[in-house]
């Protein structure tokens, strides 16, 4: 019998696999759901419309497996030829690079471009803007010895930093035009990746052909592929259903899905994955009472996340509950470790009733604030609704207010605001320095809570120099129960849920946790 | 005349001037920062010195007086700068996305003038019967229906039409090219934005041409050249019709500069790159140098427009003469 079951599921998996055959040729279009981004240039920009538009042009040094880009860690060489092992205590690293990788102009990639490329992310030249400089803080140098190595020596070991070399937007540059002119690759495009480049249509379109001295050989299968930028919704829907565009892979809601799929089911595919993309509502700590930690805990157990998560993920692109770390990290709380932190709480019955009862200790019991919402409406206006009714739950009035995301951002730094719903996108699946984000505002800018907090400073150093995977986990529960329940600086809700359907003759894709992923269309094929 | 239009085109100096002063203080009234909508917008973490070294790059951490100053140099100089967003040059960005606009608005026109002034006309002229009402009614329409729903409800027909009728649904491209390279899928794209435009603009000039025909159709002179015998024929396109235009013709013209910068949501709604669509990203972006420009270059064109219209009032009523 299992014999007979065995002989069913191969029968049915081999034509399958044998329909999987990569085809070679035919032109990919696709949206990319975003204005035109402001320059190329990966080491200054921040949009994923950067990414989406030049990444197919470029090679980085690492990156995340293509064919496995779920996984929070399975790093793979794009220009190296082996994933090294670090000696010198974690503290040295050396990268071997590949013989024979050419500019699209043809002149030789050597080592010397890719430490000149890391150096320009880590120590931009003056004048010259890097993102992400601060997440390199653990990097000493990088140095190429000779034309086949590159070095990075760091000032501390740190589980962080291979996932942070293989930041999506590391392309890597040649020396020689970043030495002449650092701003070059702002507007101009020079890579080594699967494509060259063709031609830009200014803030309409973007396209490359094949490159075919590209040095994974058999790669690219694609002929090329024009990248056209949609910001509207609806038109980028109809695009696809029209066939105008094959798929964009940012991700669109539920709703979309359900409008594509309709009548076509044959025709459209979908791919789903958990988002590396977290709402969260920031308090001001400054305004009272929310210098009160009893009331940031009430407002944090009002809300019943658990229930909401699936109601929410009918009509929007967030779905899970999770902590203050992406939840297929393996750093990510169990369900049983999270829900004993405020908000998380499985019995809301009982967790209401808390919140009611620290409102009323800290004299805050008839509460009303304002809450400022960015004027977009995935996911924020959900969830703004959504919190505003749990709070009113627990006697909380809210005053919703909808701004534009200038205003919105002035609201935060100016510290003009009682609470905002706000949201962390991050690009590659990297905790550690995920978690940046909600360190104390005089460490970490970009959190708006508007407080110092020395304790948990030293919590997250005690986590970032830690390398023993246990340990580090440890102490990133500490962190995260100290974060959101002890501190309650901010409230941390629903995880964001990733939907990309597309047209099913489109091939070789996979999706990832982030929209900044796997985007160099290298492996991508059209079975038509 | 010469005169006249020298003298317009001098007073347009001080228009431009006024609103260039105007644009610039209320851009900076808005409170955001270009850097921080760059860098944080998307939700990703950023350097904080990455703030610091785009506020240099761009220079709005110079003083307002500087910054002012500098921009009315360059009006001066008609140099608008370069978009605080892109780095581009402004002139490079607007004369990108001009061409697809001046289209449409083209297009629309064209649509409106040949729908409205006929119609309008015999409307007028068969007041109060079937005809007339049903024009009224299809005129109501047009101005009850907001332009961006009727493009996205034509999109969504076409694609249903087709699909059923084919079992492909099919959409016009969402990507521009010029006429001069493709015609035909030129005006794919081009055509249903410009009757979804046109049926709106139709409807408001067909109004404007039924009650000014009404009214013309009341004149003495009309009476006058009925007592002398002339036929109906002349009587309509010589003298009432070309007398009712003027109205008509100075709402076209607003109508027209309105289109070119104006088609905000439309232009989104079919995924044209034109000015519309970059005027909202100009100030969604906050960067002041291309909306300032952007202003500029719409106040120029309604300034132009303008006279052109007075410049076509004489041709139309030659009782009217430019001192």
């Amino acid at each position: 019998m299992r014999r007979i079951l065995l002989a069913c599921l191969l029968a049915w998996a081999l034509p399958a696999t044998a329909a999987e055959t990569p085809k070679r040729g035919g032109t990919l279009t696709y949206m990319i759901p975003a204005d035109a981004p402001p320059s190329f240039d990966g080491h200054r920009e921040v949009t994923f419309a950067t990414v989406h538009s030049v990444a197919p042009f470029y090679s980085v040094l690492i990156r995340i497996n293509p064919m496995n880009p779920s996984s929070p860690d399975d790093f793979v060489c794009d220009l190296c030829t082996e994933m090294p092992k670090p000696i010198d205590a974690g503290k040295t690293w050396t990268f071997k690079i590949r013989d024979g990788v050419k500019w699209h102009d043809g002149t030789p990639l050597t080592a010397a471009d890719v430490a000149a490329s890391w150096n320009s992310i880590v120590y931009p030249a003056p004048g010259v803007l890097s993102a992400r400089a601060s997440i390199y803080s653990m990097i000493d140098t990088i140095t190429a010895p000779d034309a086949s190595t590159v070095v990075f020596k760091l000032k501390f070991a740190t589980e962080a930093f291979l996932p942070a070399l293989a930041d999506a937007y590391a392309f890597v540059y040649k020396a020689e035009t970043l030495a002449k002119d650092p701003h070059w690759y702002e507007k101009n495009i020079l890579g080594s990746g699967p494509f060259k480049f063709t031609t830009y249509e200014l803030g309409q379109s973007i396209s490359g052909v094949r490159n075919p001295d590209y040095y994974l050989k058999g790669l690219p299968y694609l002929d090329g592929f024009v990248g056209i930028y949609a910001p509207k919704e609806s038109t980028r829907v109809e695009a696809i259903r029209g066939n105008r565009a094959a798929l964009e892979f940012r991700g669109l809601p539920p709703s979309a899905e359900q409008q594509l799929r309709k009548g076509a089911e044959d025709k459209i595919a979908v791919q789903t994955s958990d988002w590396n993309c977290v709402n969260n509502m920031t308090i001001n700590h400054k305004r009272k009472p929310f210098d009160d930690v009893r009331v940031r805990r009430a407002l944090a157990l009002a809300i019943d996340q658990w229930k909401g998560a699936p109601a929410l993920a009918k009509v929007t692109n967030i779905k899970t509950v999770g902590g203050i770390v992406f939840p297929g990290s393996p750093l990510a709380a169990t369900k049983e470790e999270l829900q004993k932190i405020a908000g998380f709480w499985p019995d809301i019955e009982k967790s209401r009733t808390e919140a009611r009862r620290l409102l009323k200790e800290a004299g805050a019991e008839n509460l009303s604030f304002e809450l400022v919402v960015r004027n977009v409406d995935q996911p924020y206006k959900y969830t703004a609704n959504w919190v505003i009714d749990e709070w009113s739950k627990i006697g909380v009035k809210v005053n919703q207010k909808v701004v534009p995301t200038g205003p919105w951002f002035e609201a935060m730094r100016g510290g003009t605001f009682d609470v905002v719903s706000e949201s962390a996108c991050q690009s590659l699946v990297n905790p550690i320095l995920d978690v940046q984000k909600f360190l104390p505002t005089n460490v970490s800018p970009q959190n708006y809570n508007q407080y110092e907090d020395p304790k948990q400073v030293e919590l997250y150093e005690k986590l970032l120099h830690e390398t023993d995977p246990a340990k580090v986990r440890a102490d990133m529960r500490a962190f995260e129960d100290y974060t959101l329940d002890t501190a309650a600086h901010t409230l941390i809700l629903v995880w964001w849920y990733r939907i990309v359907p597309y047209q099913s003759y489109v091939k070789g894709w996979k999706i990832s946790p982030s929209h900044f992923l796997n985007q160099d269309l290298g492996a991508v094929w059209l079975d038509q | 005349m010469y005169q006249y239009i020298i003298k317009r085109v001098l007073l347009t100096i001080p228009t431009l001037f006024g609103a260039a002063a105007l644009v610039f203080l209320l851009m900076r009234l808005i409170p955001g920062d270009i850097c921080l909508v760059r860098l944080g917008g998307g939700g990703a973490s950023f350097d904080p010195k990455a703030l610091i070294a785009c506020h240099a790059e761009i220079g709005v951490d110079r003083p307002m007086i500087v910054q002012f100053l500098d921009f009315i140099w360059g009006i001066c100089r008609f140099d608008f700068g370069t978009s605080m967003w892109s780095g581009k040059p402004v002139s490079t960005e607007i004369l990108a996305r001009l061409p697809i606009s001046l289209e449409i608005a083209l297009l629309a026109t064209s649509v409106a003038v040949s729908i409205a002034i006929p119609l309008g006309a015999i409307s007028a002229l068969k007041q109060n019967t079937w005809i007339d009402v049903f024009v009224r009614i299809f005129a109501i329409g047009g101005i009850a229906t907001p332009s961006f729903w009727l493009g996205i409800v034509s999109v969504l027909l076409v694609l249903d039409i087709t699909g059923w009728a084919t079992g492909t649904p099919w959409m016009p491209p969402i990507d521009y090219v010029p006429i001069w390279k493709d015609p035909i899928r030129n005006l794919e794209m081009a055509i249903l934005p410009a009757i979804t435009v046109g049926y709106r603009y139709a409807a408001v000039s067909m109004r404007m041409t039924r009650s000014a025909m009404l009214e013309v159709m009341r004149e003495d002179y009309i009476r006058t050249a009925r007592a002398k015998g002339l036929i109906n024929k002349i009587i309509i396109n010589r003298h009432a019709l070309k007398n009712a235009l003027l109205p008509v013709v100075t709402l076209i013209g607003i109508e027209f500069a309105f289109l070119i910068g104006g088609l905000v949501v439309t232009e989104q709604v079919f995924n044209l790159n034109g000015v519309g669509r970059l005027f909202v990203q100009a100030v969604q972006n906050q960067d002041y140098t291309l909306t300032q420009a952007l202003v500029m270059l719409t106040v120029a064109i309604f300034v132009f427009t303008n006279l052109v219209v007075d410049l076509l009032y004489g041709w139309l009523d030659p009782r009217i003469r430019f001192a």
